[in-house]
Order: structure tokens, then sequence, then C-alpha cells
């Protein structure tokens, strides 16, 4: 906005405080084309603008709005905190939660140390790593329909092939997908081996950014193995371990592709359904869309708290 | 490389050294070889067995009974040309729409600064963090009857095209990389008598050839990958997108039929991670962190 003038603080002064109408020549050529370049810009921006505000913006105020209103008969009108009376009374509510926090957790010893586990050693070697990048993240390009029911082929107890392994290791075979106990680590070991590639890259291209003479410095002083690992690495890739932990709590707590087709969703005993799932359901089976709506907000506060933190985080990162 | 990691040259020098390192290397690499690429095996050659062999226990290897069939017999079954073209048009659409669109809108916020870009930019950032899964009812009841047009976009491509255009990580992208651009090249490009478009068109998108590239590839391997959207938005099964289409033809079909369709519904992404692995993995830890 500011252009170069050649007596700049009396004039702009002047200007400011004078009626518009009033304006001197100049400032009227200024204005012209101001609004001629805001015209262009806005002209340039307008497409992307309109998605936005219908397929973004409008479906985000609507789903405040949805949460406490209730639709009957074509009739809407506001019923304040009754969806989310609703929602919380459901049996399922609880469950839902339940097996979130722990897909989550699983999800995140594995998912979360899997990756960083295979970087470290990936980075070690002298050869090979160009194959292994490939390797890790090929499962990251398949459709994940594809993946997940190859997964539901390898995971059928009778004719699969995890259990023929366990067959001729001499353990005992599972029920995998149909235990309800093994239902939601069978779900997260497929989703690690879908997703683990991303992961493992950022990773390993955090680990090439670690100045080496750290190393030196840390095995001048003595430091073994273990503790170049714990005084260096991890110090060194902290930050983006720390929001990499953060996108993964806000993925994995939306997880919904993964157990809807493993396991129709709900999965035995309701064993797989997570909140996601609890909304896809009262949404699109029972039409209740304030129900889903109140559940969504519920999810949408809780990861509220992830997401400041992450912005936070990478902003720190872009300085 | 000469970088140094965690192991010291010297250590690796050691004969002993050199036993652990190629044994680690050896476990590791058979180990990685079985799991990322032992299921696509499994999967490829449960494809030509017949519907005997391919539940049968212990399951054989290598297919005793050849029968490439399958692959045609899926392919007839599931219609599975229109369904890969069906996701060839949404994906390549969506791709135009976010190329036209996003580019130019982040062409705009970086360069041509309208009022309220900053404020337009903060909310289309802001948009980033709402989960995504939970906007997905209050998008499909939008797209069952958009505001102001008042038309219901259920079946219509635009219905993924549209939405597509809402990536704010793309437009964070594009943008980042237009603000790297020296401002002397635009200014003579306009001293020259160049218009904004001009400026865009043979100045700023020539330079931004592997930004667009990153951008192109995750948009086609978006729409590619999406599920849940695709299945509400597009019910009618002659509309489907492979992956819809094959899991809802799923239950009915035989084994060995079902995985020969999955590798064909696999090979086309597959082929794009192998000619464009590089861009791919380099746009990953470029933009990867910034979200």
């Amino acid at each position: 906005m500011s252009a170069p003038s050649l007596t700049p603080s009396t004039t702009d002064a002047a200007r400011r405080t004078l009626p518009r109408p009033a304006g001197p020549p100049p400032a009227r050529g200024r204005f012209a084309r101001s609004l001629r370049r805001n015209l262009t810009a806005h002209a340039f921006l307008i497409g992307a603008l309109v998605c936005f505000a219908v397929f973004s913006w409008y479906p985000m105020v609507r789903e405040f709005g949805l949460a406490f209103q209730k639709t009957e008969s074509g009739h809407t009108r506001w019923v304040g905190l009754d969806n989310l009376t609703t929602v919380v009374n459901d049996p399922a509510f609880w469950q839902a939660w339940r097996n979130t926090a722990l897909f989550t957790v699983l999800a995140l010893l594995l998912g979360f140390a899997v990756p960083f586990v295979a970087a470290l050693v990936i980075n070690e070697f002298r050869h090979g790593q160009a194959y292994l990048r490939l390797l890790v993240y090929l499962p990251v390009m398949l459709p994940p329909v594809a993946s997940v029911l190859l997964f539901k082929y390898l995971y059928d107890p009778g004719y699969g092939l995890l259990n023929e392994v366990l067959r001729f290791l001499h353990l005992p075979e599972q029920q995998w997908l149909q235990d309800a106990d093994l239902s939601m680590l069978s779900v997260v070991i497929a989703a690690t081996w879908m997703n683990m590639g991303g992961a493992a890259l950022i990773y390993l291209a955090a680990l090439q950014n670690i100045p080496g003479e750290l190393y030196e410095a840390a095995e001048l002083d003595g430091a073994g193995l273990l503790r170049k690992i714990w005084y260096v690495t991890i110090p060194q890739t902290r930050l983006i371990l720390s929001l990499m932990l953060l996108m993964q709590v806000i993925a994995t707590m939306q997880v919904f592709v993964e157990p809807f087709l493993l396991t129709g969703g709900a999965g035995p005993e309701g064993s797989t359904t997570t909140v996601v799932y609890l909304i896809y359901q009262y949404a699109f089976n029972f039409n209740n869309y304030g129900a889903a709506a109140a559940l969504g907000l519920l999810l949408l506060v809780l990861l509220a708290g992830f997401s400041g933190a992450y912005a936070r985080l990478s902003r720190a990162d872009d300085e | 490389m000469s970088t140094r990691t965690l192991i010291s040259p010297a250590q690796l020098a050691r004969p002993r050294g050199k036993i652990v390192y190629w044994t680690v290397f050896a476990v590791v690499v058979t180990g990685f070889t079985l799991v990322f690429l032992g299921p696509l095996y499994w999967m490829i050659s449960s494809g030509f067995k017949d519907s005997q062999e391919v539940v049968q226990t212990p399951p054989t290897w290598v297919p005793k009974s050849f029968t490439p069939g399958n692959y045609s017999h899926a392919w007839e079954v599931m219609d599975l040309s229109t369904l890969l073209l069906n996701t060839l048009y949404y994906a390549f659409g969506a791709l135009a729409f976010q190329l036209v669109l996003d580019v130019a809108a982040a062409y705009s916020l970086s360069r041509l600064r309208p009022v309220f870009g900053k404020a337009i930019l903060g909310m289309m950032l802001a948009t980033l963090m709402i989960p995504a899964t939970v906007l997905v009812v209050p998008q499909y009841l939008t797209v069952l009857d958009v505001p102001i047009v008042q038309r219901n976009l259920l079946n219509s491509p635009w219905a993924i095209w549209l939405p597509s255009v809402t990536n704010a990580f793309n437009i964070f992208l594009l943008k980042r990389f237009f603000d790297s651009i020296p401002q002397e090249l635009l200014d003579a490009a306009a001293m020259d008598g160049a218009s904004p478009t001009r400026v865009l068109w043979s100045v700023v998108l020539p330079i931004s050839r592997p930004v667009l590239g990153v951008v192109s590839i995750f948009a086609v391997v978006g729409i590619w990958k999406d599920f849940l959207w695709p299945m509400l938005t597009l019910p009618d099964p002659s509309k489907q997108t492979l992956n819809v289409g094959i899991y809802s033809l799923s239950n009915g079909l035989p084994v060995n039929v079902l995985i020969a369709a999955l590798t064909i519904a696999s090979i086309p992404t597959l082929l794009l991670f192998l000619v464009f692995q590089r861009n791919i993995m380099s746009g990953l830890t470029a933009g990867g962190l910034k979200g």
C-alpha cells in the first residue's frame, strides 16, 4: 500500500485528514489504480473463494447450526442441547470413545514408533536406501480399498496367510477380525502398513539434516549408541517428532475407512465402532443429522486443542 | 554420501563392524521386502489361482492352476473399465479445477495482494484446523442443495470437483513458492507491459514447475484414494469410483476374482508412483510438515 512518494510525511498526513471527495488529483489516480489492482486481484481469487464459501465455510457454520436443531417432517426448529443429550445417552457413545482412544494409543505405539525406528535404521545404511524408501512408501500409493480387502484376505481365519504363518511357527491360530479382543489391533496393523510410509520418509529427511559433528562430539565424550540417540538424535528431531505426533493424534482420532472396510464398521460386539463411524451411522443410517452434528462438535472441540498446538509449533518451525 | 550418522565410519571399517553392518542390512532388507512386497506378491499371485486353490490350506506359493482368466472375468463382471474411466474423469477434472483456481488464488494472494487478502488466506488456512470428517455431514447436506443456485449435485462430477478446490494446503504450498520468486523478475515483465495474467502465464508458471508437479500428483492421488466422499455423493453404480465400486461389489464375488480386481485397481497408482517417485518423495518432505 506504500507507493513511493517524493514528499512523504506531510502530504500523507494531510491526505489522511482531508475529506475523501476533496482529495488531490494524484490521490484520485492512485485510488483508481488501487481499485483496478484490487478488481484484478479479486478476479483471480473469486473462483477459489466461491468454492471455499460454499463447500467449506458455509458447512462449517452449518455444523454449529445442525448440532442445536432438529428437523421433523420438513420443519426445522432449535432444540438447544437435546441432540447432545441424545448422543451422550446412546449406549454406543462411551464405547465409541473408548475404541477411538484405544485405536489412537495402539496406532501411536505402532504408527509413531515403527516409522521412526525404520527411518533410524535406514539412515545408517550406506547401500540400498532408495530401495527401502520405495518399499515403505509403496502401500501409501495403493487405493485403500485394495489394501484393506487384501488384508481381509490375509486375516481370514480359514485360508488367510497370517494364520498359515502362525501354523508354520506352531503358534495358536487367531480369529483376527472376528475376535472382539483382537479386532482393533488387527485394524491398527493394517492401518500402519498402509500409512507409515509418509511418516518414515519425513523422519528420514529430518535425520539427514542432523549435523554429523554433533555425533562426533558425542563420541569424544564417550557416548555409546543409545546415548547418542537419546542426547543427539531425539533432541535434534524433537520439533518434527512433536509435529508428527500431533498430526497423527488428529488423524487417528478420525479413523473411519479402515474399520469400516475391515469389519463393516462396528466389528464383533461393537469392538471397532469409532466416533466417526458413529457419526456416519447417525447421519446416513438413521438420518439423524442433528445427533451426527452434535457428536461431530464434541470431536471438533476435543481435537481443537491438538490443532492449536500443531499450528503454534509449525509457526515456530517457520521462524 | 559423506554425511555422518549415528555409527562412526571408523566403527564400520573394523571387521566386527562390517559383519554386524551386513547382517543387520540383510535382515532389514529381507524383512522389509517380505512385509511390504509380500502382501503385493500374494495379491498378484492369488489373482492367478482358480477358485479352489485360492482358499486351499496350506496355500501354494506359486499358483499351480494358472488362471489368468480371473483378470478378464473381474474386468467384465465388475465393469472395471467404467469404474476406471469414471475415476480418471473425476481425478483429472479435479486436477484441472485445482490447478486453475488454486493457482490463480495463490498468485493473487502472493503477488496482487488484494484488500482483505490476509484475512481470506487466514480463513482458508483455518479450514485445515477443522477435522475433515466432522465436516462431511454438513458438506453432504450442502451438496444435496447448493445454496443460492438451489442445485442438487448428487451423482454429478461437480460434487467431486468443486469441493476439491477447497484444498487450503495446496494454496499454502503454491503461495509460499510464489512468495519466493524475486520481485525484480515480475517487475521487469510488468515494465514491458505484461498484464497480471500474462505475468502469471509467461513468468510465474514456468518457474513454478516443481511445485505444480507436486500439487498435481497429490491432487490426482487424493481423488484416487478417496473413499467416504465419493461413496456418499456418487451412489449411482454407473457413476462410482474404482474404490467404491469394488467395495460395493466385493461381497458377492469369488475370492480369486475379487483379488484380481484389487490388483487391477492398484496398477494405475503404482505406475504413477514408479514414474514420479522422485517428485512424490521430495514433495512429501518439502510440504509434508507444514499443514
